[in-house]
């Protein structure tokens, strides 16, 4: 039998099938063996019923991407999994457990030449006490995968306590039933042993490691409206917050919400809300507000398929341009963009930090694919980018909120501090805030607030670069795990690729990306749009010393490593 | 209102900024401005421990007009960013400065939900039945036969009724003033500045620019024969039944403020972490 570094699986079910835990179940089974994984959820909008499928890539190192194709398929039934389209890779290596009375596999798998292996999954659930057909396929896929069978009910038992001992037991006869009807079955692969780790491992969304992040950085409030795929962020900080003191608000509207996090954060609390593409154009005013008044914020954008609803479950990266353009005005601010669940914590901390050091909105483009995954990771590092404000206290004589400072950031007095009162607005105003129309008070703050993004050092973190070879792949968020995948397969081939994904979107930093570029002689831009505005957005800002071409898709389907090496492979 | 401890002895004058406003000689505003700086001053609260939150149009002027902290936000949300002030800094006294467009237009649906929300603060809409910012537009009060160049021959659409949507929402101080009773309109805010919980003052603040008719109101306002009432049904038929001129507060219920409670913790961070460690 073989051994494979990384192996991928798919869950397949109608919905209330229960695809979805049996694929959190082996992602948890697995990282609490000691691999890593990558877990992410594909469903249609319906709350219930309908098709879903739970994707997961478990290895022995970090997975920050979906494979090309899935190495073995659990169809628990496959009554709607016709519209998956082909997001759901088979090959003719692949593996499919179908139950045959879960109707017919869809063409996707049929034509791909994979080979079927018939088991009644609902049959056999049907003769335990409470059992449920997820059971038995997580038990199948478990030994496929070549766990131990203890090593399956140990954290499934410990996951299930509070649902009571017959639910245990009932599970652990499933997974049993599952186990031992797996045994004749030759899955011709196993996951090549687990690298121990020194420290202990996390699992968890990049939602949840956006919304850690934020309170790393100092955040203590939060306004929430709900909006998929972004909802999860709001709803871990909610209880999560309290315990540290601070406070989460529901507000009526994203008008609200933005406009709550201001005024939190003009009282001198730092402010985060988190929504999606809907969201953030209602937001955008009052984001130009915060530009104007200097009010530090943090909004996430978790971007979904677009323009309008769109796709609400699915990713794309088309919110570039509202982010970077969409505030009326000359307004500079900053947008930042994790690539990965491991990344969301760092770059949401990193993003409150520079929203309080430089008293300018963050806005931070997440995506549904990274957001809405869940992984096995090792345990972020603790960073010291915590959130602090240059502040006024201490004020004797005339307090100038916005005077001109030589690196642009001026004290800010906080409501309560004698001396200090102001009001801050949104009108053009003077050092004292005072509204005025005159064009030199004009021109002295829109350099203010440009100059103190400008001359800021954003250090290292601006982007990850990654190898030196003469092609440069420039990517960004979710996408830079792909693309690295690519690289790594192009340097088998000896095709020496530097990945560069900028982490900061805005401000530009054009100095920085031509040192990244030196040498190359071919730039491909990779991204998941239909009008390729990242790579717009390079023209815009950026010399690109090389030919350029360009490797763009819309969602819903994710992009997968194996196209971005093909499309280096192609340029010959 | 948030709790001092002691009471400064302060006079109008101390909550009043240099800043010349840019309201039309004979504004309401400027009446309301001064009853601002006398409930202030009645109240004795420490400038620095005021917000004065607002949105757009004329009245929304008036933040950087008094010396307490100001925010001149967007056009009909200063309800949001107040209460994301109040609800972190629930020891400031939160007063929300707006007009019949900025509150009952554009930020209509904020009104419904910080009533409802009944977070500690003062919510003070000066209604002159007009867009004066714009050069006159027709506004939610604004009568339907009122002639603008926006809408010749009147807009022909009923006006709402601001306190009956205030009451319905759950509002739990309700009040009317008349902008050039500055005494009496300074006694009442300093009531709904003492209540806890969101109050709502409605000022009739005449705009004899757009709205010279208006300056008939002097005449026709007068002091509500009956007490507050703290029963909705009654304040409900009293306020649908009103002609709009009874002044005083009109309704004062009990219903508990919202404030979570916020501050210093002693939850070290690694805490949250648990929910992923393995």
């Amino acid at each position: 039998m073989g051994v494979s570094q990384s192996i991928s699986i798919a869950i397949v079910g109608s919905g209330g099938a229960g695809a979805l835990t049996t694929g959190n179940f082996l992602l948890e089974v697995a990282s609490a063996a000691g691999w890593h994984g990558l877990f992410t959820r594909t469903l249609g909008p319906q709350i219930r019923g309908g098709e879903a499928a739970g994707l997961l890539r478990l290895a022995v190192h970090p997975v920050d991407c979906l494979p090309d194709q899935f190495d073995l398929i659990v169809g628990i039934d496959w009554l709607n999994a016709h519209r998956f389209g082909s997001e759901i890779k088979a090959g003719s290596q692949t593996l499919v457990i179908s139950d045959p009375r879960g109707g017919e596999p869809p063409a996707m798998v049929t034509q791909s030449g994979a080979r079927v292996v018939e088991i009644t999954m609902k049959e056999m659930a049907k003769a335990i006490a409470d059992g449920r057909p997820n059971m038995i396929a997580l038990g199948i896929a478990s030994r496929l995968l070549g766990f131990r069978i203890e090593q399956v009910l140990a954290p499934i038992a410990k996951r299930l306590a509070d649902k009571g001992p017959a639910a245990i037991a009932a599970s652990r006869a499933g997974i049993k039933a599952g186990f031992d009807a797996a045994a004749g079955i030759d899955f011709g692969t196993q996951l090549a042993a687990p690298t121990p780790s020194d420290s202990r491992r996390w699992l968890l969304s990049g939602n949840e490691a956006t919304a850690l992040g934020a309170i790393r950085g100092g955040v203590r409030f939060a306004a929430a409206y709900p909006i998929t795929p972004a909802t999860e962020i709001l709803e871990w900080l909610s209880p999560n917050l309290a315990k540290v003191g601070g406070v989460l608000l529901q507000a009526e509207d994203e008008l609200a919400a933005i406009n709550m996090i201001i005024g939190s954060s003009y009282g001198g609390t730092p402010a985060l809300t988190a929504t999606s593409g809907p969201g953030l154009s209602l937001m955008i005013e009052a984001i130009g507000l915060a530009t104007a008044a200097e009010i530090p914020i943090v909004v996430v954008d978790v971007m979904r398929g677009g323009p309008s609803t769109g796709i609400p479950t699915k990713s794309e990266q088309t919110d570039l341009n509202l982010a970077i353009y969409g505030l009326h005005g000359d307004a500079p601010h900053l947008v930042l963009a994790p690539q990965s669940v491991s990344d969301c914590l760092f770059t949401s901390q990193w993003a409150a930090y520079l929203a309080e050091t430089l008293q300018a909105p963050a806005i931070v483009l997440s995506d549904q694919f990274m957001g809405q995954s869940r992984a096995a990771i090792e345990r972020p590092a603790d960073v010291a980018f915590i959130g602090a404000r240059k502040l006024a206290t201490n004020i004797s004589g005339a307090y100038k909120r916005y005077a001109l400072a030589s690196n642009g950031v001026s004290a800010m007095a906080i409501p309560g501090t004698p001396g200090g009162q102001y009001t801050a607005d949104g009108l053009t105003h003077s050092e004292s805030g005072i509204p005025t129309s005159g064009a030199a008070d004009h021109l002295a703050q829109l350099d203010k607030r440009r100059d103190k993004l400008d001359h800021f050092n954003f250090g290292d973190h601006w982007a990850s670069v990654e190898g030196t070879g003469d092609l440069a792949l420039i990517t960004w968020g979710s996408l830079t795990g792909a693309a690295r995948e690519a690289a790594g397969r192009a340097a088998a081939d000896r095709i020496n690729v530097r990945v560069i994904a900028p982490r900061l979107l805005a401000p530009v930093q054009p100095e920085r990306l031509a040192a990244a570029l030196e040498g190359v002689k071919r730039i491909l831009v990779v991204e998941q749009t239909h009008s390729g505005q990242f790579h717009r957005y390079l023209r815009a800002h950026y010399d690109l010393p090389a030919p350029v071409r360009m490797f763009h898709r819309p969602g819903p389907l994710p992009i997968t490593a194996g196209e971005i090496h093909r499309a280096i492979t192609d340029w010959r | 209102m948030s709790s001092l401890g002691t009471r400064l002895t302060c006079k109008p004058a101390d909550y009043k900024s240099d800043l010349k406003p840019i309201w039309c000689p004979g504004c309401g505003d400027y009446h309301v401005l001064m009853s601002f700086t006398r409930a202030f001053a009645q109240l004795g609260l420490p400038p620095e421990k005021i917000a004065v939150i607002s949105g757009i149009g004329c009245s929304s002027r008036i933040p950087a007009y008094t010396n307490c902290y100001g925010f001149h936000g967007v056009h009909g949300r200063s309800l949001a960013l107040a209460a994301g002030l109040k609800v972190t800094r629930p020891d400031l006294t939160v007063v929300v400065a707006s007009g019949d467009g900025d509150g009952y237009s554009i930020g209509g649906n904020h009104f419904l939900h910080a009533c409802r929300r009944n977070i500690d603060m003062t919510y003070v809409v000066m209604d002159n039945r007009i867009y004066g910012m714009t050069k006159g537009q027709p506004s939610p009060t604004t009568e339907p036969e009122f002639d603008t160049a926006l809408t010749p021959g009147g807009s022909g659409v009923r006006p709402f009724h601001p306190l009956v949507v205030a009451l319905a929402s759950g509002a739990n101080f309700i009040a009317r003033c008349f902008s050039g009773e500055t005494n009496e309109t300074a006694e009442v805010l300093a009531e709904a500045i003492k209540h806890p919980g969101f109050s709502f003052v409605e000022i009739l603040s005449p705009c004899v620019t757009f709205r010279p008719d208006e300056k008939a109101w002097k005449g026709q306002v007068r002091p509500a024969s009956v007490a507050a009432t703290n029963d909705q049904g009654k304040a409900a038929r009293r306020l649908m039944t009103d002609d709009g001129f009874n002044v005083g507060i009109l309704y004062h219920g009990d219903r508990p403020p919202f404030q979570p409670a916020v501050g210093a913790s002693d939850t070290d961070l690694s805490e949250l972490e648990k929910d992923f460690e393995l």
